[in-house]
């Protein structure tokens, strides 16, 4: 039979005490492994080298899709027509100044790239990580009664213009991202870093 | 001789206790009908699950490279493979028919009322268990469904304000969805989620035994007992019980097995037909649907199309979509009728009840066809009728005018 009360009631809420912190202490430590492996691995890390295109082939008016780190990337050679439409619809874009975080720097004009007649987008909406369709044409489309072009996500809804500009009242919050790019020549675009590595 | 060892036995586990106890003296209330038949029904299907998983799990690869060409392998190389992995697929789609049909008996006779509310936040449990056993099970094909399911679900967890996008990551262990994504989800899979989902079925059926099945009538049994402390209104679960379970198993295996050689594919709603193309992270299919089972919540996510303040729509759609699910927990605290069964509630509780039937089938509907701004607003409807019927629960089981229930159960 136990006695009812300890014989030393202060000397065992310290035992308690202590062995309570020693063992939430071991019980952090061996999940410090477990969660860690969760983390992307140094192979996954490794992955995300730049992607180099020829971009002498792709004709005005047209799309060509590339692979960057696994991710889709649209790369839209603007025609003068398409280019004028950027400036149509301002009102009805949520965020037509790129205020928003979504692209470098030397991005953040009204043609969202580095050079005015090529737009380079990461091809995942910001809703849920669809792929968007390329919808160039102009006039009456199935979402919209007076299309400038742009992009339709086919999941949710979402629309962009042909800068990747979100249009509001849509489920996407932000305007597609653009990838870090650049020219290495007139001809060929490198996606992944924003300037030559030396 | 066999007495013998059983008294060996005995000495050392219960075994004529527990025999006792769960079956032979456990009390059966009279008046069950169809509805109590789900229950047993989920137990076959974790079994049909468990051994066809088993079976499948020997000859699928969970890589990127091999999962897509493995189930091809099991479907058309080993030898019956093609009807084990239809068992899968098509006890999958059963599983969750059952769990609804369950839950819905619950909420039909008050099955969740006082002594009740653990037995069903157990229940609870488990289904959400089974929600996340159904979502990493489906990305495992690695077909275009399983590919696009798995970002957009996932997707929803970059949604949450401040370290949303990093929780991401480290769920995914990637920057996209990839090989590695696959194996983490095959692993929880495959052991994680049906270890979680024994033992909490186990301790559902452990509770359930503790306070005794609940009955159409909603009329307390152990009112009523006879000299030996047993209840009038019961029978002995074995044989009685087992009997017409064993019979309701029968017919259920009838149908079972006619979907199985018919219909494996249920026209595309039991094996989607998109998922028959390998994932392809490039493009996105023109319509993405999730398994029909969870239509009403993917409804409910696309419903939400405004922020409010600082959050997104998109963070708003996965809390309503989240709180969707999470509310049906809280049902024993919700209802304060007197009554337990839809038999002696009052004219707004049948009302309630019968809007969120309707609710959860037209949301299904809606959350499988593609959105124009007509379904989305009656998607916003819906959903604000879903949850209505939880919220207002309090007020309409309290002010209503309830039958009286009787005594004993009349048969």
């Amino acid at each position: 039979m136990q006695p009812k009360t300890p014989s030393n009631p202060g000397r065992r809420k310290f035992l308690v005490a202590a062995t309570s912190i020693v063992g939430t202490g071991a019980v952090i430590g061996a999940a410090i492994p477990f969660v860690s492996a969760f983390n992307p691995s140094a192979q996954a890390k490794a992955a995300g080298a730049p992607t180099k295109v020829d971009i002498s082939k792709l004709n005005k008016g047209e799309m060509m899709l590339v692979e960057w780190r696994g991710i889709p990337i649209y790369i839209v050679r603007h025609t003068k027509e398409s280019l004028e439409s950027l400036n149509k619809n301002l009102s009805r874009l949520s965020d037509p100044n790129s205020e928003k975080d979504q692209q470098p720097d030397y991005a953040k004009n009204p043609y969202r790239s580095r050079r005015e007649e090529i737009v380079v987008l990461e091809a995942v909406c910001t809703h849920l990580s669809c792929a968007p369709k390329f919808y160039p044409e102009l006039g009456v489309t199935d979402f919209d009664s007076n299309w400038q072009g742009g992009f339709f996500c086919p999941c949710h809804g979402s629309t962009f213009d042909l800068a990747g500009r979100v249009y509001s009242g849509v489920p996407a919050p932000t305007n597609l991202p653009v990838p870090p790019h650049y020219y290495a020549s007139e001809d060929v675009l490198v996606i992944g870093e924003d300037e030559e590595v030396t | 001789m066999f007495t013998r060892l059983l008294n060996w036995v005995d000495d050392r586990f219960p075994l004529t206790d527990t025999f006792e106890r769960h079956l032979s003296k456990y009390p059966a209330p009279i008046g069950q009908n169809f509805w109590y038949l789900a229950g047993v029904l989920l137990i076959v299907v974790l079994v049909i699950q468990l051994i066809s998983g088993i079976w499948l799990l020997m000859n699928y690869e969970a890589t990127d490279e091999g999962a897509f060409a493995s189930i091809q392998y099991i479907m058309r190389d080993v030898d019956y493979g093609w009807i084990i992995r239809y068992m899968h697929t098509t006890g999958s789609s059963l599983f969750f028919l059952l769990i609804y049909l369950h839950m819905f008996r619950g909420l039909l006779y008050g099955s969740y009322q006082k002594p009740r509310e653990l037995l069903w936040v157990l229940g609870w449990l488990t289904y959400i268990i089974l929600v996340a056993e159904g979502f990493t099970g489906y990305v495992l094909p690695w077909g275009q469904m399983s590919f696009w399911a798995a970002q957009v679900i996932l997707s929803l967890i970059g949604s949450i304000p401040i370290f949303g996008e990093e929780l991401l990551t480290w769920i995914r262990g990637d920057y996209l969805i990839s090989g590695i994504t696959l194996s983490r989800l095959f692993a929880f899979h495959v052991v994680l989620l049906p270890l979680a989902l024994i033992a909490v079925v186990f301790v559902h059926i452990v509770a359930l035994h503790e306070v005794g099945s609940n009955n159409p009538e909603g009329i307390d049994i152990k009112n009523h007992l006879d000299e030996d402390g047993v209840p009038l209104d019961s029978v002995p679960f074995f044989p009685y019980d087992v009997v017409k379970d064993l019979f309701a198993i029968g017919i259920f295996l009838i149908i079972f097995c006619f979907i199985l050689f018919f219909f494996p594919d249920g026209g595309g709603y039991l094996i989607e037909y998109i998922n028959y193309e390998e994932a392809n992270n490039l493009k996105t299919p023109e319509h993405i649907v999730p398994a029909w089972y969870y239509t009403p919540y993917y409804a409910m996510l696309r419903a939400i199309t405004f922020p409010i303040g600082p959050l997104t729509a998109k963070f708003l759609g996965f809390v309503v979509m989240g709180g969707a699910m999470v509310i049906i927990a809280f049902v024993p605290w919700l209802d304060k009728s007197p009554v337990k069964s839809i038999r002696y509630k009052g004219v707004y509780s049948k009302v309630a009840l019968f809007t969120l039937v309707v609710s959860f089938i037209v949301l299904g509907y809606l959350g499988m066809v593609t959105p124009n701004p007509l379904r989305t607003l009656m998607a916003q409807v819906f959903t604000a009728l879903y949850f209505l019927y939880f919220i207002l629960m309090p007020f309409y089981t309290k002010y209503e005018g309830c039958k009286e229930v009787p005594e004993r159960i009349k048969v």
